[in-house]
């Protein structure tokens, strides 16, 4: 008996009828329109969730006034500083324990102790110690950023192929050129997640730090907006937290690409 | 740049001259005497004697595991746990049976790594273009072929003005057709380079058409040698090939079928 024969279809011949983007943001619409429908007949009371409307009322008034792109500025400010000191902090004890066997018994014990606390946990600990301005909101996201990127660097750095490494050296480099040229750019795969990841922790780690004591940027207008149940300028801020954190992932998304050009698998399509 | 160059040839044949003087070595490019090299007590090299003469092509024959990578390593200064002398020559390059190309630099980037000094672009296109990779020079190592990898990593070799050339299968990986346009570039490179070779290889008759010397390595020594005494290009069906071929395959332990002439294409 012969088997029965199909046609192999190629990709682009398939016929699409309605575009993957259209459908795809069909679902979000039809929620955004029943959500302004249930607000307009008075289902969903505007102490509970103000309409779509009124939010974009809401947003447009906050930026004219200047309120949230201040709002805005000084948060974004925090993420940055942490993101830098945790950073710095990060990958340099990633450096020290990846690179040597000594940094590694001195350093890698430590902060995998370390890093079993939860590092919400550490808020009061932070207040007590920097009092409530800039300082234990900055400290909180630093320290998230710290250890992702410390165990993705450090991780990427000891998973470098030996064979490369042995290839460097009969090649005629010597310690720092085998680092520069062959255990860095290695392990920036690595990296590249670990900055991916500490974003992330940032965006939480602001949101924490800023609802618990604000006296400025978006958890400030967050928190003032709960005393006042104003839900329309609540439901701002959150979409400008996300909207922030979709930016960064962005950025991060782009220098991948051109960090890391030469991994032919990494097209992200 | 053509100075850069130049100074930088000068500076490699002080480095040849020191090289000589310090060794006594004469005309030896590689002089190896009572190596002994093991792995948890079991001497996987044991009391090795082996001489490689200046702008000599040897090919080391073994089974597998007899310890012919292993040698090859100590050769290329890779690993040094071992007992006994061994001299070789400062200028020395490795191509490995996986090319072992970085990933993150391009083709030619990859070639000039490590070179004394700061060697241009040029450099690089000109070994490139002597395997015939001129048209790869920009390229992503991950973006080239099996054959094109090897024989950019055979370009990062020889820019390095090699007095020993060291190869570990270098052809293994690649198919039959690719890999007999490899073995005559291998050929034709070193009669221009006149650098001494040793090639480990599985395959006797690529040896008996590339070398002067074939060993074969056995029980952690070389167990035996034969001369191929025979201008070159050669034709494996050569008679002397052919009966070569047999003695060798005997040493390795293989019973040889008739003759290898049917299988040339
Ligand atoms: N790092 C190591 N630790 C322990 N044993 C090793 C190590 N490297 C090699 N060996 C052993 O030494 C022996 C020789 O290995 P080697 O790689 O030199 O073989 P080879 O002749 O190159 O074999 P092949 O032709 O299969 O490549 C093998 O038995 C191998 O298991
Ligand atoms: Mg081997």
């Amino acid at each position: 008996m012969s088997p029965v024969l199909e046609p192999v279809v190629p990709l682009s011949a398939r016929r699409r009828p309605v575009p993957r983007w259209l459908r795809r943001t069909t679902g979000p619409l039809l929620l955004l329109v029943l959500w302004q429908v249930s607000s307009a007949t008075g289902v969903l009371p505007s102490d509970i969730l103000a309409s779509p409307g009124t939010i974009a009322g809401t947003a447009s008034d906050l930026l004219e006034d200047g309120t949230l792109p201040h709002a805005m500025l000084v948060s974004v400010q925090r993420v940055l500083i942490g993101l830098v000191i945790g950073g710095v902090i990060g990958v340099a004890l990633a450096l020290i324990s990846g690179l040597s066997r000594l940094g590694e018994d001195l350093v890698d014990a430590s902060v995998q102790m370390l890093r079993s606390i939860p590092w919400v946990g550490m808020i009061p600990l932070f207040i007590i110690w920097m009092g409530i301005g800039e300082a234990p909101k900055i400290a909180l996201i630093a320290l998230g950023v710290t250890f992702h990127l410390y165990l993705n660097v450090y991780a990427g750095i000891r998973g470098v192929d030996a064979q490369l490494i042995e290839a460097g050296t009969a090649l005629g480099l010597g310690r720092w050129g085998l680092i520069r040229h062959v255990v860095l750019p290695g392990a920036l795969p690595g990296a590249m997640t670990g900055l991916r990841y500490s974003l992330a922790t940032a965006w939480l780690a602001l949101v924490f730090g800023e609802t618990i004591n604000a006296d400025d940027g978006i958890g400030f207008l967050l928190n003032r907006a709960r005393e006042f149940f104003q839900t329309d300028v609540i439901v701002v801020c959150l979409i400008v937290y996300a909207a922030l954190g979709l930016l960064a992932d962005f950025i991060v998304r782009t220098l991948e690409r051109l960090l890391l050009r030469w991994r032919p698998n990494f097209t992200g399509k | 740049m053509a100075t850069e160059l130049h100074r930088q040839v000068n500076y490699l044949k002080g480095e040849l001259e020191k090289e000589k003087v310090a060794g006594e070595s004469g005309d030896a490019a590689v002089r190896v005497r009572s190596l002994t090299r093991s792995f948890d007590g079991r001497a996987v090299i044991d009391d090795l004697q082996l001489d490689i003469g200046t702008g000599e092509f040897v090919a080391l024959l073994g089974r597998s595991g007899c310890g012919k990578s292993t040698l090859l390593r100590v050769l290329a200064g890779l690993d040094r746990e071992i007992e006994g002398e061994v001299l070789v020559p400062r200028r020395k390059a490795v191509a490995f049976q996986a090319p072992r190309l970085m990933p993150w630099k391009r083709v030619w980037r990859n070639v000039l790594l490590g070179l004394p000094g700061r060697p241009g672009r040029a450099v690089a296109e000109r070994a490139l273009t002597e395997v015939g990779l001129g048209h790869r020079v920009d390229a992503w190592p991950k973006t080239l072929s099996g054959g094109e990898a090897q024989r950019a990593s055979l370009a990062r070799a020889l820019v390095r003005e090699p007095d020993l050339l060291l190869l570990d299968e270098p052809f293994g990986a690649l198919d039959a057709l690719t890999r007999i346009t490899a073995q005559q570039l291998v050929g034709e490179l070193w009669q221009r380079r006149g650098c001494a070779v040793l090639l480990v290889t599985h395959d006797v008759e690529e040896a008996l058409l590339l070398a002067d010397r074939v060993l074969v390595m056995d029980g952690g020594v070389i167990a035996h040698q034969v001369r191929v005494d025979r201008d070159r290009p050669r034709d494996i069906a050569d008679p002397l090939l052919a009966e070569l071929r047999t003695e060798l395959l005997d040493r390795l332990g293989v019973k040889a079928p008739e003759p290898a002439v049917h299988k040339v294409a």
